[in-house]
């Protein structure tokens, strides 16, 4: 246990004060930051108003088409020719020409634009035209519109899951969201650090330090050593991320909130953007939206969960990986062995979609208990709720999983690093794993 | 007594046999010389010793006991596949390698200061390694092997790649080491290289010792009571009893002749023949080397 925890210390402190590392963990956060603070951005300045002009010759619109989506329009009065010069020298951005139309068949209509108009603007004027279109129909019939509007009634399904201690309602954004997220996290974090395994075994191998290694370690501690490492290097980057990008979105959250939309005037009548950021109101909207995510998720589930799933996929495919670092002698061969080993992680992303539509549904359920799924299937399952048993089953069969590939993976493991220049394939692989010392 | 006593090793690959029912029993305090050409099973043997790979067949007693873990701490190896990590510094390296073997921390680090010393080379404990050249990491590499001070220090194929300073240098440690009552194991196909540092040998050829013994025992047993000479005049005629085996001029009026003594002669007899028929420049009795040695007996075996 000693040279375990040698050879992990070597592995963490090794690859700790990389460079890469650190700049890879404090410009992430950054990153993310940019990201966050670029998405506002757009959004506040995808706001501005889009003036279209409209020659409407039915005389059937005026006054009476409102605008979607930040479109305004603007009615002219000049002649169509006029007009279209007009958009062509680029002193009208879009134009839109009603002919006289028949209501019951408006045929005719056209958009004069210098760029195709995207799908969004040109379905946004579609509805406009349509419900101007239809009111002038429902007076035509001589219905009152009021009674027709009573006939519309919204309806909100309140879902409560009576599955935990309390009644409680539940969420489905938020759990959706929550599960994607930490989905993603252990589908990163299993994909980056047990390629690094990978990568470490390889080198390891081809640079020759393996056999005077072995020499003073069992190849099994020497492997576990690695992967444990590595492990711990990827827990420290993983809550240094969460700490600093937190700390940055707390520091320039409100400060890009305060230039959102919601209170520009206030913010342009010179009320400092700090002050905006602790008014009363903006706190109570963050706190709601916390404790709405408290109230419809399981947190201490949630958690827990969430670290046995990280740790044990990471197990599970860090052993998976290191075996294909010892079977190889370089890089470009490691291909054809990594493709089985990306396709579970790869097919989980990919039912991601199923997954969420129908969480308690037979795909969902079997992928959520087949360790090669499960550590990301699981995770999105969670915060729909799963029965215990389901969860139990899953749990154990992945500590099965870990304990199988890391027992495959130390028995190819101590043949294979020791072997330069075969030519290995599956059944040499099998060989070796069936191989006695 | 021995160090090391090796019984009946057997090991089987897939498709050979990599060593036969070996045994070998290796003297404490001598350098001990495991010779074969390539792929004779000398690293096979090695690896078993270090406990890498495991015999099907045979015993190992280090001491009178049977191998285990608790010997790794005893044992320093130097295989001739070897490396370091290129990124690490020197200093630390030493130290990794120092606490695999069960050393302590500060122990660890006075003995790498004394070692440098020795190489005279204190300024590399901060040097990466990929900044050293090829021969500074031999040196590297050879202090890693025996920094723990290991009764038993087993290198492969030690010279290979060393350039003739370094590889003096190595030889003079090795000497040193012996005084100090390690005992090495050398392993190598190239023979001349250890010919002169060994004290035992022993020869194995197909994964079968066909050789084992004192390097003295062993030459004289292959000695052929063949003498070379280099004198100016010929030679006339010899008495029975020695026969002129080649004679060739090798340059300015200087023949060398090789001649073979019958057992009941003596040497001096023959030197004093010649000494009365040419000037006699030089005498010696021609000795096998051990490159000989091994290829009359893997010849004598094939044959018989």
């Amino acid at each position: 246990m000693d040279k375990i925890w040698l050879i992990l210390t070597r592995e963490y402190t090794s690859r700790v004060k990389k460079k890469s590392f650190l700049l890879a963990t404090f410009l992430t956060p950054l990153l993310m930051g940019g990201l966050y603070a670029a998405a506002i951005y757009f959004a506040v300045s995808d706001s501005e108003e889009k003036i279209i002009k409209v020659i409407d010759e039915s005389g059937l619109f005026v006054d009476k088409l409102e605008g979607r989506n930040s479109v305004v329009f603007e009615f002219v009065t000049e002649p169509v020719d006029s007009a279209r010069k007009k958009v062509e020298n680029g002193s009208f951005i879009g134009l839109l020409y009603i002919k006289d139309v028949d209501i019951d068949d408006p045929q005719g209509i056209n958009y004069y634009s210098m760029t195709t108009p995207g799908i969004d603007l040109i379905r946004g004027m579609n509805r406009s035209l349509e419900t101007v279109v239809r009111d002038a129909k429902i007076k035509k019939m001589g219905f009152s519109k009021s009674a027709l509007d009573s006939l519309n009634t919204d309806i909100n399904i309140t879902s409560i899951n009576l599955s935990g201690e309390n009644e409680k309602e539940g969420n489905s954004g938020i759990a959706m969201a929550v599960g994607i997220f930490s989905g993603m996290l252990i589908y990163m974090f299993m994909l980056i650090y047990g390629s690094q395994v990978m990568r470490g075994v390889m080198q390891e191998k081809t640079s020759k330090i393996v056999e005077i290694l072995v020499s003073s370690v069992r190849p099994f501690h020497l492997m576990m050593g690695k992967i444990l490492g590595i492990a711990a290097v990827g827990l420290t980057q993983f809550i240094l991320w969460i700490v600093l990008t937190v700390s940055i979105i707390s520091i320039a959250g409100p400060l890009l909130g305060g230039e959102s939309a919601e209170d520009m005037v206030a913010a342009q009548s010179g009320i400092a953007q700090a002050e905006l950021a602790q008014s009363p109101e903006a706190q109570n909207k963050l706190l709601a939206a916390i404790d709405e995510v408290v109230d419809s998720v399981n947190i201490p589930l949630l958690v827990g969960s969430f670290f046995f799933y990280f740790l044990s996929g990471y197990l599970f495919y860090a052993a998976l990986f290191a075996m294909i670092g010892a079977v190889v002698d370089s890089e470009a061969d490691t291909q054809q062995f990594m493709m089985p080993i990306m396709l579970p992680l790869i097919a989980s992303m990919m039912f991601l979609g199923v997954i969420i539509k129908d969480p308690s549904g037979p795909i969902a359920f079997w992928m959520s208990i087949i360790p090669f799924f499960s550590p990301i299937i699981m995770m999105i399952r969670i915060p729909f709720d799963v029965p215990l048993w389901q969860l139990v089953l899953s749990m154990t069969l992945m500590v099965l999983g870990f304990l199988g590939t890391t027992w495959m993976a130390g028995r190819v493991y101590r043949i294979g690093i020791l072997m330069h220049g075969a030519k290995v394939n599956y059944k040499v692989m099998f060989k070796w794993l069936m191989m006695k010392n | 007594m021995d160090i090391l006593n090796a019984q009946g090793i057997t090991k089987r690959y897939a498709n050979h046999l990599a060593l036969s029912n070996l045994d070998l029993a290796i003297p404490n305090a001598s350098i001990f010389g495991l010779l074969g050409p390539n792929g004779a099973g000398k690293t096979t043997f090695l690896r078993i010793i270090n406990q890498i790979i495991f015999a099907d067949e045979g015993t190992i007693t280090i001491e009178n006991r049977p191998l285990s873990q608790n010997h790794i701490e005893m044992i320093g190896y130097l295989p001739e596949e070897r490396g370091l990590y290129k990124k690490m510094k020197v200093g630390e390296h030493l130290l990794y390698f120092a606490r695999l073997k069960g050393l302590n921390r500060t122990e660890a680090i006075k003995r790498i200061k004394v070692w440098f010393k020795k190489f005279d080379i204190p300024d590399w404990l901060d040097k990466k390694v990929e900044d050293l050249s090829k021969g500074m990491q031999q040196k590297v590499q050879f202090i890693a092997t025996v920094l723990h001070e290991p009764k038993l220090i087993i290198l492969d194929e030690p010279f290979s790649g060393f350039d003739p300073i370094n590889a003096n240098l190595i030889k003079d440690e090795i000497l040193e080491l012996r005084e100090k009552g390690s005992s090495i194991i050398f392993s190598t196909h190239r023979m001349e290289s250890v010919e002169e540092l060994c004290d035992h040998i022993a020869l194995i050829n197909e994964g079968v010792k066909i050789l084992d013994g004192p390097k003295r025992d062993i030459k004289n047993q292959f000695r052929d009571n063949i003498y070379s000479l280099e004198h100016l005049t010929p030679i006339k005629e010899l008495p029975d009893g020695f026969e002129i085996k080649t004679s060739q001029k090798i340059d300015e009026g200087m023949t060398e002749t090789i001649i073979h003594i019958a057992d009941n002669q003596k040497a001096n007899d023959l030197l004093q023949v010649l000494i009365g028929q040419t000037e006699v420049r030089s005498f010696s009795e021609v000795i096998p080397s051990i490159n000989d040695i091994f290829i009359k007996t893997v010849k004598e075996q094939a044959h018989g």
